[in-house]
C-alpha cells in the first residue's frame, strides 16, 4: 500500500517539494535560535514565555481531538454516510498530533533533553501525560486508520481486534484535549485560563474548528482528485460544526459575564486587553475584533440551511470558522494568559518573522504527513472504482 | 410492572443497610486519613528557612545595589541588557508591581514610591514544582525551592506558573554577558531556567545567604518552625505583608512594612 504514495503527478510532487522547502526553513531559523538565543529570534519575553508555538499545541489539539466527532458516529452508531470520510479525519488526526507535540518540541531551550521526560517521569506535571496521551493517540489514529485502509484495499472488513482499538481511540479523543486544557487551567495567577470551562470550552471550539477543515479540505479532494466523499456526509458535518460553535460562542458568553458581572479586575483585565486595549496598549484589539467578525460571518453561512447546502457559502463559512477559532485559541489565548503579566502591567508581544517560520514549517510537516496519508487512500479507493468499472 | 409488598420492603430495607454500610464505611475513610497523619513521622521537620525584608531601612540606590550585586555577582548572573529577558534574581521593584492585589489608590505617596526587593518566595507550596515535568525543580526538606539547570529542558512551564515573576529563561548565551566569572559556582547555557536558591550551599555550611550578609542587618533570616528564631520575632513584632497570599502559595518572604 505505501508504494502507493511514490507514484504521482507532477503537482503531486511539486507541493511535497513546497513542503519540504518550509520544513528546511524553519530547521535553519530553529537552528538560529538556538545558536543566538530566543531573546534575538524570537518575540518572547520574561513576562510571556509561552506564544505563537504553544497557541498551536492547543489548536492543533483540537483538530486531532475532533476526528472523534466523525470516528464515533460511523463505529459506534454505524452511520454508513461516513464510511470515506472517517478515513480521511483519522489520518488529518495524525497529521494534527504531530504539527502539536513538535509545535511543544520547538520551544524547548534545551531540545537534546528531551528524552528526560520519560526517564524521570513526573506524574504531577500535566505535559508528562500530554506526552503520553497524544503518542498514544498517535498510535492509535495510526493503526486504526491504516487497518480499515488496508482492509478496504484487500476488499474485506477491517479484524475483529481493531474494535477495542478503535473505542479506545474514541475515548482517547476528548481525553487528549482535555489534559491540554489542564496544562493551562491549573495555574494559579494567571487569570484568563483560571477557569473550570477552560476544557469544555476546549472541546466546542475544538469541535467547530477540526470538523470545519475537514469539510475544506473534503471539498478540495473533490475539485482536485476527483474523490467525492459523499454530499450526505459533509451536510452532516456542517451540522456538527455549526452546533458545536454555537456553543464555543455561549462558554465564551459565560466567560466574560463570569468576569464582568464579578467586577473582579483580575478577570476583567485580559478581555478589556484582548478585546478593548488596557492601559493604554492595543495591540491585539484588530486581531481579536477579527475573530469575532469571522466568527459571525461563519455562524450566518452556516446556520442558514441554504446557504449551508451550496458548496461556496459552505467553503466560506467553513473557512471562517476555522480562522475564528485559530485566532483566537492558536494566538489570542497565550497572549491573554500572559497579559496583563504577574505585575498587572503590559508587556506586549508580537510572534517574529522566524518564529511564524518555524511554525510554517511545523505544519508543513503535519501536512506532508497528511498529503502522503491521503494520496494512498485516494489511490487504494480509484483503485477498487477502476476494478469495479472493468468488471462491470 | 407491578412490586408486591414484601419485595418493596425487603429492597427499601437493603437500601437502608446500604446508606449506613456507606456511612460507616465515610467515618472509616475520614478517621483513618487522620489516624495516618499521626502515624506519619516524616513530617517532622525541623526546619523550613524563612527570610523577612525590613523595607523602612532600604533608603539609598547603594542599600539596594549592594545586596543586589552581592548576590548577582556570587552565582554568575548575567547582565543583559535587553530589560524584557534580563535575568535577575534578587531585584528592586515598586509596590504596585510587587502587591498588585493590594489597595494602591488612596495609599501614601511614600510607600506607592517604597522601592521593594522582589526575589524567589520560596513558596510552600510551590506551582513551579507541581508543573515541572523533569523534577528540575523541587522543594528540599527545608522548604528551599531548588532549580537544577543540568536538568532543565527549557520548556519554561514553570515561568507560566510562576505568579511571582522570580523565573528567568535564559533567552541570551549568558556566558557572554558576565563580566567577571566566580568560579565556585557553575554558569548557565543557553535555553534554561534560573533562580534565587536561598543560597543553599551556604546554608549547608553554616553561613546566611549572601543577601542576608551584604543587607546588614536589613534582612532577616532564619528558621520559621524555630519558636525563637530572630525571624519569628520580626514577624510577630512588625506589620508584615507577602505577596499574593490569596493564592495559596504559602511565600516565605515577608514584607516588614
Amino acid at each position: 500500500m505505501v508504494e502507493k504514495a511514490l507514484r504521482g503527478g507532477v503537482w503531486y510532487w511539486l507541493w511535497l517539494l513546497l513542503l519540504v522547502s518550509f520544513i528546511g526553513l524553519a530547521f535553519y531559523f530553529w537552528l538560529q535560535e538556538h545558536h543566538h538565543g530566543a531573546g534575538m529570534l524570537t518575540g518572547l519575553h520574561r513576562d510571556l514565555t509561552w506564544g505563537f508555538h504553544i497557541g498551536q499545541l492547543a489548536f492543533f489539539v483540537g483538530v486531532a481531538a475532533s476526528a472523534v466527532m466523525i470516528v464515533l458516529p460511523y463505529y459506534f452508531h454505524n452511520y454508513k454516510e461516513f464510511g470515506k470520510i472517517t478515513v480521511l479525519a483519522e489520518f488529518l488526526a495524525v497529521g494534527a498530533v504531530i504539527i502539536a507535540m513538535l509545535s511543544v518540541f520547538v520551544v524547548m531551550g534545551q531540545p537534546t533533553r528531551v528524552l528526560y521526560v520519560i526517564l524521570n517521569p513526573t506524574p504531577n506535571s500535566l505535559i508528562f501525560w500530554d506526552l503520553t496521551v497524544l503518542s498514544t493517540y498517535l498510535f492509535l489514529n495510526l493503526l486504526c486508520g491504516w487497518m480499515v485502509l488496508h482492509s478496504e484495499y484487500k476488499g474485506t472488513k477491517y479484524p475483529s481486534w481493531l474494535k477495542p482499538f478503535i473505542y479506545w481511540a474514541i475515548l482517547w479523543g476528548p481525553s487528549i484535549h482535555i489534559v491540554t486544557a489542564f496544562l493551562l487551567q491549573g495555574l494559579p495567577g494567571r487569570h484568563y485560563w483560571l477557569t473550570a470551562i477552560m476544557a469544555p470550552r476546549f472541546l466546542a471550539s475544538a469541535f467547530s474548528a477540526g470538523p470545519a477543515l475537514l469539510i475544506v479540505i473534503a471539498l478540495l479532494l473533490k475539485k482536485i482528485a476527483n474523490f467525492n466523499v459523499g454530499d450526505k456526509a459533509i451536510q452532516t458535518i456542517s451540522k456538527i460544526v455549526i452546533y458545536a460553535f454555537i456553543i464555543n460562542l455561549l462558554f465564551l458568553f459565560f466567560e466574560v459575564f463570569t468576569a464582568f458581572y464579578s467586577g473582579i479586575h483580575s478577570h476583567m483585565a485580559p478581555f478589556l486587553y484582548l478585546f478593548f486595549g488596557y492601559e493604554g496598549h492595543r495591540e491585539w484589539v484588530p486581531v481579536m475584533w477579527a475573530s469575532m467578525i469571522l466568527g459571525i460571518v461563519g455562524l450566518v453561512l452556516l446556520l442558514i440551511p441554504s446557504l449551508r447546502r451550496s458548496e461556496t457559502t459552505l467553503t466560506l463559512g467553513a473557512i471562517s470558522i476555522f480562522l475564528s477559532v485559530w485566532i483566537e485559541k492558536g494566538v489570542a489565548l497565550m497572549v491573554g494568559g500572559f497579559t496583563p503579566n504577574v505585575f498587572e502591567t503590559v508587556t506586549p508581544y508580537k510572534p517574529t518573522i522566524p518564529e511564524i517560520m518555524i511554525a510554517t514549517g511545523v505544519w508543513s510537516l503535519g501536512l506532508l504527513i497528511i498529503t502522503v496519508l491521503y494520496k494512498i487512500t485516494l489511490s487504494v479507493y480509484e483503485s477498487k472504482n477502476l476494478a469495479v468499472k472493468t468488471r462491470g | 410492572m407491578s412490586m408486591k409488598r414484601r419485595d418493596f420492603l425487603k429492597i427499601t430495607s437493603y437500601g437502608i443497610a446500604g446508606t449506613f454500610l456507606s456511612l460507616t464505611g465515610g467515618v472509616i475513610v475520614g478517621r483513618g486519613s487522620e489516624l495516618l497523619k499521626k502515624m506519619d513521622t516524616s513530617s517532622s521537620e525541623k526546619v523550613k528557612w524563612a527570610m523577612v525584608i525590613n523595607t523602612r531601612a532600604f533608603q539609598t540606590e547603594e542599600d539596594f545595589n549592594s545586596v543586589i550585586l552581592a548576590c548577582h555577582r556570587a552565582h554568575n548572573v548575567p547582565d543583559i541588557p535587553d530589560k524584557i529577558r534580563e535575568v535577575k534574581w534578587i531585584w528592586k521593584d515598586t509596590f504596585v508591581r510587587g502587591f498588585p492585589t493590594a489597595e494602591t489608590k488612596y495609599i501614601g505617596d511614600e510607600i506607592k514610591k517604597r522601592p521593594f526587593l522582589l526575589l524567589c518566595n520560596h513558596c510552600d507550596n510551590p506551582p513551579c514544582v507541581r508543573v515541572c515535568p523533569v523534577k528540575a525543580t523541587f522543594k528540599r526538606k527545608d522548604g528551599i525551592v531548588m532549580q537544577d539547570m543540568h536538568r532543565c529542558i527549557g520548556c519554561k512551564f514553570c515561568m507560566a506558573a510562576c505568579p511571582y515573576g522570580a523565573r528567568n529563561y535564559n533567552f541570551y548565551p549568558p556566558r557572554e554577558y558576565l563580566r567577571s566569572v566566580n568560579p565556585e559556582f557553575p554558569t548557565r547555557s543557553l535555553g534554561v531556567v534560573e533562580k534565587c536558591i536561598f543560597c543553599y550551599h551556604r546554608l549547608d555550611e553554616g553561613l546566611v545567604p549572601y543577601c542576608v550578609e551584604a543587607s546588614k542587618g536589613k534582612i532577616f533570616f532564619g528558621n520559621l518552625l524555630d519558636e525563637n528564631s530572630e525571624v519569628r520575632k520580626v514577624i510577630a513584632e512588625n506589620i508584615i505583608l507577602v505577596r499574593k497570599p490569596e493564592l495559596g502559595t504559602n511565600p516565605k518572604v515577608f514584607y516588614i512594612i
